[in-house]
């Protein structure tokens, strides 16, 4: 008896995953057309509220959906329009939740092996069907503990596996390094990053992290209240933010604007203090024409206490908001006609004796930013 | 460092400073006499009972065989009450807790109803449908020559009918506690709702099952009324030791004596696991 679910190979070129989920909860609308091929690991990402477990949820089938199709391997899981709805028992998806939901009443060994055996493996043949899985993840020896006996990093690993074990056609992992530490979580990554690339199936990985999204994905989806905002592979993202979330995550200042050669003129920025009625303009190093975009890193950013003299250069008076230690330097807030980040060394800090509302130059050279066309 | 410096957040390890400024400084006269006599009013009776029993001749009429047999009767009554309202009681409760259904509400106040019936109405109700001319008697009767009221049976539906909200409140309560995502995580592993309930639902709420199940065994042990109405008091078939401790007041108040120190021994020791099962309980 084969304990796991029989998935038929997907004709070339339909994806292993092709939903698109529609789904309200209270006054929240999700709408997330999403695919995933086989093999492929997908990271959702977005801030707290932008529909992330929803999305786990509908894919799972505790959250049924108010319109949109779920398909998965060729087999329709959910689609309101034509009322097919599968229990979630009955999908091939497998979840590591956030918190895991190890059954604190089963031994490790159990735990792997509850998928196989509600897949119809007697109890013998379960728990050897799951050792293996125990042995993969390095926890063979661990067999026999409870739940409660683990750290946090081998409780993920066991989630993992007990996911893993059934086969699942999508493997759902929902913000699974949140819970550990911050040197757990980069062992863990790591161990992650081995068993998500050897998944045969789709994977979704969803997290509010962008280094797990980074490190573990081959995609990435960005959503914002429950709407695509951006979508591609990392290289790209990180170089070409689109949202002010994205540019955040990625640690670019961000603007968006009108360009007419190597001259944006920007949308005035909501918090922008005085001189914000006035037009401000950005002399860029890429032609362009139309609506674009315009990043540059906050390292790029210098500040002074009197106007700088030299070649020209993006140059403006502004208010220091706040300053924050941002690994070896210090990331300096900066409200003006634009709001920018700026890094700098502590000693330049000191030098300028930065504190909330002195007043200070920003500069950017030209060279150092980036533009590209906002597009739709 | 000085004490002067050490204004810092209060120390979380060792005692809270101490407050005292004369014994029982804060808690009012007012309450503190009357809660002294309402301590007194449960506990001398107790008291009473243990001085007045008749120690010299207890391990003779422990072993006289009217005691035994009651006794017998009564845990044997009691401990098959408390199967049947695990087995009718626990899905009841998993349905109220889990299930949106119309008139869960009146549902739920129907199972309550036998809290605050008295119990010598219940056997009325339960004589009234069991009975010999009962709506479901008459065709146990007729159907299966199946005769009820004063049987040992009777005795157990009895008691199961006054036990068993005590039963269902107790896992309603503990299902409703429970952390519903542990049944979520056995569904996405491909358990069905039997599965979950089976495998996940009862082990986590299994401290609550057993606290149900020892507050219904110590309710049907006490049961008295239903019990005499439904099933008569007849030695060695349907006189349980509270039906014994009543008729033998009226004519051996020494005998009474030691069956009530008996039920009340019992009733201890159940107390006794049951706070150990709540303070254990996670």
């Amino acid at each position: 008896m084969t304990a796991s679910l029989p998935v038929p190979p997907p004709a070339a070129g339909v994806p292993l995953l092709d939903a698109r989920l529609i789904a309200h909860r209270g006054g929240f609308r999700l709408d997330l057309p999403l695919s995933i091929p086989a093999g492929e690991v997908v990271a959702l990402l977005g801030p707290n509220g932008s529909g992330k477990t929803t999305t786990v949820r509908a894919l799972a089938g505790l959250l049924p959906l108010t319109a949109g199709h779920i398909r998965l391997a060729g087999t329709t899981l959910d689609e309101p329009a034509q009322r097919r709805w599968t229990r979630p028992e009955q999908r091939p998806v497998a979840v590591v939740f956030q918190d895991y939901l190890l059954f604190p009443h089963l031994s490790v060994l159990d735990n792997v092996a509850f998928g196989l055996r509600c897949r119809g493996a007697g109890r013998r043949r379960a728990r050897e069907l799951a050792r293996p899985w125990l042995a993969r993840v390095g926890l063979a020896e661990y067999a026999d503990r409870k739940p409660r006996q683990l750290s946090g990093g081998q409780a993920q690993r066991v989630a993992l596996a007990r996911a893993l074990a059934v086969n699942p056609a999508l493997l759902l992992l929902d913000e699974p390094l949140a819970a550990l530490d911050a040197r757990t979580r980069l062992e863990t990554r790591a161990e992650l990053h081995r068993h998500l690339s050897a998944h045969p199936g789709a994977t979704l990985l969803v997290t509010h992290d962008p280094l797990d999204a980074l490190v573990l994905a081959d995609r990435l989806v960005i959503i914002e209240d429950g709407r695509i905002v951006q979508e591609g592979d990392a290289a790209t993202i990180t170089a070409q933010p689109r949202t002010d979330y994205v540019a955040k995550l990625v640690g670019l200042n961000l603007y968006r604007g009108w360009a007419d050669g190597h001259s944006v003129t920007l949308r005035p920025a909501p918090a922008a203090g005085a001189g914000a009625d006035r037009p401000f303009r950005l002399t860029t190093a890429d032609q362009h024409h139309g609506e674009v975009f315009v990043a540059f890193r906050p390292a790029a950013v210098a500040l002074y206490p009197n106007p700088p003299e030299g070649s020209p250069r993006n140059v403006w008076a502004g208010t220091v908001s706040s300053v924050q230690r941002h690994g070896d330097n210090l990331r300096v807030q900066v409200d003006g006609p634009v709001t920018a980040a700026a890094d700098i060394t502590p000693a330049a800090a000191a030098q300028l004796r930065l504190v909330p509302g002195s007043q200070v130059w920003a500069a950017v050279k030209a060279a150092e930013t980036r533009t590209y066309p906002a597009g739709s | 460092m000085s004490v002067l410096e050490d204004q810092g957040p209060p120390r979380r390890t060792g005692r809270p400073p101490a407050r005292r400024r004369g014994t029982g400084s804060g808690v009012p006269l007012a309450l503190v006499v009357p809660a002294l006599l309402g301590l007194g009013f449960l506990v001398l009776p107790l008291a009473g009972l243990l001085i007045r029993t008749p120690w010299s001749s207890l391990p003779a009429r422990l072993a006289a065989p009217g005691v035994v047999e009651a006794l017998r009767l009564s845990l044997f009554a009691a401990t098959a009450a408390t199967v049947l309202c695990l087995l009718l009681g626990v899905p009841l409760a998993w349905l109220l807790a889990r299930v949106d259904f119309p008139g869960s509400g009146l549902v739920r106040a129907l199972v309550t109803v036998p809290l605050v019936l008295p119990p010598v109405v219940g056997g009325v109700a339960l004589l009234l449908v069991f009975g010999r001319r009962g709506i479901i008697g008459v065709w146990l009767e007729s159907a299966f020559g199946l005769t009820i009221p004063f049987t040992t049976l009777a005795v157990i539906l009895a008691e199961a009918f006054v036990a068993m909200p005590f039963l269902v409140i107790a896992v309603e309560g503990a299902l409703r506690g429970a952390d519903r995502r542990y049944e979520e995580a056995a569904a996405t592993l491909g358990a069905g709702r039997w599965t979950a309930f089976r495998r996940v639902t009862v082990p986590q709420v299994g401290p609550g099952i057993a606290a149900g199940a020892v507050l219904a065994w110590a309710r049907a042990l006490g049961e008295f009324g239903a019990t005499i109405t439904f099933a008569g008091n007849f030695p060695g078939r349907t006189q349980t030791m509270p039906l014994a401790v009543y008729l033998a007041l009226e004519t051996d108040v020494d005998a009474a004596i030691v069956l009530s120190l008996i039920l009340l021994v019992v009733s201890v020791v159940i107390l006794a696991s049951l706070r150990r099962r709540w303070i254990n309980a996670p």
